[in-house]
C-alpha cells in the first residue's frame, strides 16, 4: 500500500477547490448577463408563464435583501461566495417558503443511491468483460457474445431508457400489469421507512433507471479494459510468469487484472462528469424523485434559484466523486508515491 | 533537414502508397468502414429526401394529426396513408419531413461544437506538451477543472436565463466545455512524440518550434486527431440532445432531440405513439453507433497494438 506524495494529494485538493469555485462563479455571472435586474426578470417570467406569483412581493424582498442588490457587484460576489460556502442556496421561488438545501437534501441521497449502484455495476462488469475477451483461455462462445452486448454503447441512456420503459413499463404485461414501473422511486402512496417492503419497492423501481445506465456504459469500459489487457500480455514479466507455472486464474488476477485496472481508474475519474449528465436525463424520464427530476421542475417552473442550487450542489458532488476515485488511486498503484506525480 | 522538414507530407503519401500494396492497409478494418458507410447513406438519405420529399410539412399544422406510420393504425383505428409514410404528430408535423430536416441540424450541431473544440485543443495541446513550464500547469489544470464539471448543468443555467437561442449558439456554448477533452489527449501524444527521434533530430537542424510541432508532429498525430474529433462530436451531440430532451431548442423547425422533447410531453408513450418518440431515437442511436465504429477503427489505425488483437 503506497502513501501519498504531498505534490499528488495537494494537486487533487487544488482541482477539487478549483472546480468548486468555477462552479460557484459560473452561477454567480451567468444570471447577470442577461439584461435587467436579474430578480425582477426572474419574477417577470415566472408571471408570464403561470399567470401570477404567489407572495411576489415577499420573494422580491427576500432576494434583494440576500444579494444586497444595491452593493457594489465585488460586495455581491463575496457575500455570494460566502452564503454557498455555508450551502445557504437561497429559497425555492416556486414553493416559496421551502428553501432550495432542503430539496436539495431530499433528492440528493436517490441520486447518489442511483449512480452509485450503477456505477459499481457496471465498472465491474465492463471490466470484467474486457479482461476475458483479451484472455486466451475465456472460450469462444463468450468472445462472440460480448462484442454483441456491446452495440448499445454510445447510445445516450436517456434514449436507452426510453426504449426500455417502452418495452418493459408498456409492452409487456403480465396479468395485464406492465413487467415494470414506468415512474416514480418507490411505489406511490408509501412513505420512505426502513422496511423490507419499502427497500424491495424501491430495487424494483430502481432496476430500469440503473439498467440504461448499465446497458450502454458498460460496454465503453469492456473496450478500454480490452485494450489495456492486450497492451499487457505483450509484457515480459507475462513470460515470466507463464514460464513459472503460476496458475492461469492467478495471472489473470494478479498480472494482468491488477495492472490493467489502474487506467480504468483514471478513466473512471475523467468520465464522472459524463456520467452525471447523462443520469440527470434518465431521472427526468423515469420522473425519479433525484436530482435530475428536481432540475426539471426548476426549469418547468422557470425556478431559477433551484436549477442553481441544484446544478452548483451536482456539480460539487462530481468534484468530490473525483476527489474520492483520485485519492484511494494510490493505494491500488503503489509507484505513485515514489513518482510523487 | 531543412528538407526532410519540407518532405514530410510527402513522405506520409509514400507511406499510404506504400501501404496499398499490403493487404493489411489498416484503413480498410470493417468498423472504420461499417461506421462511415452508415453516415454516408444516413446523409445520401437526406439529399434524396430534400430532393424528392416536401420539407415543409416538418412545419406544425402542415397535415393531419396524430396519422400512424403506413401499415399501423392508431388507437382511434386510422390507417397510415401513404401521403405520410411514417406518420405525423399531433400538431400536424410529417415524421418523414421532420427527419430529413431534424437529422442534419443535430449531426451539425455537433459538428459545429466539435470542430471548435479540436480547434482550441489542437493550441492547447501543443502549447502545454510544448512549452511546458507554467504554460503546462495553467492547461492542465483548467482540463482538469473543465472535464470535472458535468457541462450539462452549466448549460441548463446559461439556458435558463437565454431560454430561446438558435442552433449555432447551442453548438458555440457546447463547445465551451469542448476543449478540454481534445486538450488533455494531445498533450499527453505530444509528450510523447516530443522525445521521439525525429523530433530531437529536427530540433538540433535548427528547425522553428512553430514548424516542428504543426509539420512534424501534426502530420503523425492525424488518426489520433481524428479519433479525438469523432468521439467530441458524439459528446457535442449528446449535450445538445440533452439539452433538447429538457425543452431547449429551435421550436419551429425542430431537430430530433426537440422532437422527442415534445412526443413526451404529450405522453406519446401512453398513446402507443411509437412512430413520434420511436423512429427519433433510433436514428439518433443508428447515428452513435456509427460515430462509435469510426471512432474505434481509427482507434486500430493510430494504434498497431489494437490491431494485433483481432
Amino acid at each position: 500500500m503506497g502513501s501519498f506524495s504531498l505534490n499528488y494529494l495537494l494537486r487533487r485538493l487544488l482541482v477539487f477547490f478549483l472546480t468548486v469555485w468555477v462552479a460557484a462563479t459560473l452561477i454567480f455571472i451567468i444570471p447577470r448577463l442577461a439584461p435587467g435586474d436579474p430578480i425582477q426578470a426572474m419574477i417577470a417570467r415566472m408571471t408570464q408563464f403561470e399567470g401570477y406569483v404567489e407572495n411576489a412581493d415577499l420573494i422580491i424582498e427576500a432576494w434583494r435583501k440576500r444579494f444586497g442588490l444595491d452593493d457594489p457587484i465585488h460586495v455581491q460576489y463575496l457575500r455570494f461566495l460566502g452564503n454557498t460556502l455555508r450551502l445557504d442556496l437561497g429559497y425555492s421561488m416556486a414553493n416559496f417558503p421551502a428553501t432550495v438545501y432542503e430539496l436539495v437534501g431530499r433528492a440528493l441521497p436517490w441520486t447518489i443511491g442511483l449512480v452509485g449502484i450503477a456505477t459499481i455495476i457496471f465498472f465491474t462488469v465492463g471490466n470484467l468483460c474486457g479482461a476475458l475477451l483479451a484472455w486466451y483461455r475465456t472460450p469462444r462462445w463468450l468472445k462472440v457474445m460480448i462484442p454483441i452486448s456491446m452495440t448499445f454503447t454510445s447510445v445516450p441512456p436517456a434514449l436507452f431508457s426510453l426504449l426500455l420503459v417502452y418495452i418493459f413499463g408498456f409492452l409487456i404485461k403480465i396479468n395485464e400489469r406492465p413487467l415494470f414501473p414506468q415512474v416514480g422511486a418507490y411505489a406511490r402512496g408509501m412513505t420512505p421507512e426502513f422496511t423490507l417492503e419499502f427497500f424491495s419497492s424501491v430495487l424494483y423501481h430502481g432496476f430500469l433507471p440503473a439498467m440504461s445506465i448499465v446497458l450502454v456504459t458498460f460496454g465503453f469500459w469492456a473496450l478500454g479494459m480490452r485494450g489495456m489487457m492486450v497492451t499487457i500480455e505483450g509484457e515480459d514479466y507475462m513470460i515470466l510468469a507463464q514460464a513459472k507455472g503460476l496458475k492461469p486464474f492467478y495471472v489473470l488476477y494478479r498480472y494482468m487484472i491488477r495492472n490493467a485496472i489502474l487506467p480504468q481508474m483514471t478513466a473512471l475519474a475523467v468520465s464522472i462528469g459524463t456520467l452525471i449528465n447523462g443520469s440527470v436525463l434518465v431521472e427526468i424520464m423515469f420522473v425519479y424523485n433525484g436530482m435530475g427530476s428536481l432540475i426539471y421542475s426548476g426549469i418547468a417552473n422557470q425556478d431559477f434559484g433551484l436549477i442553481q442550487g441544484t446544478s452548483f450542489i451536482l456539480i460539487v458532488t462530481s468534484a468530490l466523486a473525483v476527489l474520492i476515485i483520485d485519492l484511494t488511486y494510490p493505494l491500488i498503484d503503489p509507484r505513485i508515491s515514489l513518482e510523487g506525480r | 533537414m531543412a528538407e526532410n522538414t519540407a518532405d514530410t507530407p510527402v513522405a506520409g503519401g509514400t507511406k499510404k502508397a506504400g501501404l496499398l500494396n499490403r493487404f493489411d492497409n489498416p484503413w480498410m478494418n470493417w468498423k472504420f468502414l461499417t461506421g462511415a458507410g452508415i453516415i454516408g447513406l444516413i446523409f445520401f438519405l437526406i439529399f434524396l429526401g430534400n430532393q424528392f420529399w416536401d420539407t415543409e410539412l416538418a412545419l406544425a399544422g402542415a397535415s393531419p394529426l396524430n396519422m400512424p406510420p403506413v401499415g399501423f393504425t392508431n388507437w382511434r383505428n386510422q390507417e397510415g396513408i401513404p401521403e405520410h409514410p411514417l406518420g405525423t404528430e399531433n400538431s400536424g408535423r410529417d415524421m418523414l419531413a421532420l427527419l430529413i430536416v431534424g437529422t442534419p441540424r443535430t449531426i451539425g450541431v455537433g459538428a459545429i461544437a466539435a470542430s471548435v473544440g479540436m480547434g482550441v485543443g489542437i493550441i492547447l495541446g501543443f502549447l502545454a506538451g510544448f512549452v511546458g513550464g507554467w504554460v503546462d500547469d495553467v492547461i492542465r489544470l483548467a482540463t482538469d477543472v473543465t472535464i470535472t464539471i458535468p457541462s450539462l448543468l452549466v448549460l441548463i443555467v446559461i439556458q435558463a436565463v437565454l431560454p430561446r437561442i438558435d442552433l449555432v449558439t447551442m453548438a458555440l456554448l457546447i463547445s465551451m466545455f469542448a476543449w478540454a477533452t481534445p486538450t488533455r489527449y494531445i498533450r499527453a501524444q505530444v509528450l510523447s512524440m516530443r522525445e521521439s527521434g525525429y523530433v530531437q533530430m529536427a530540433r538540433l537542424s535548427g528547425v522553428p518550434t512553430r514548424d516542428i510541432m504543426y509539420r512534424e508532429i501534426m502530420p503523425n498525430l492525424l488518426p489520433y486527431l481524428a479519433a479525438s474529433y469523432i468521439g467530441n462530436m458524439t459528446g457535442a451531440i449528446l449535450s445538445a440532445v440533452g439539452l433538447e430532451l429538457l425543452g431547449f431548442g429551435p421550436q419551429r423547425i425542430p431537430s430530433l432531440g426537440v422532437t422527442i422533447f415534445w412526443s413526451i410531453e404529450a405522453a406519446a408513450l401512453l398513446r402507443n405513439m411509437w412512430w413520434w418518440w420511436g423512429i427519433p431515437t433510433v436514428i439518433l442511436a443508428v447515428v452513435f453507433i456509427a460515430l462509435l465504429l469510426i471512432n474505434l477503427g481509427l482507434d486500430e489505425i493510430a494504434n498497431p497494438r489494437l490491431r494485433k488483437a483481432n
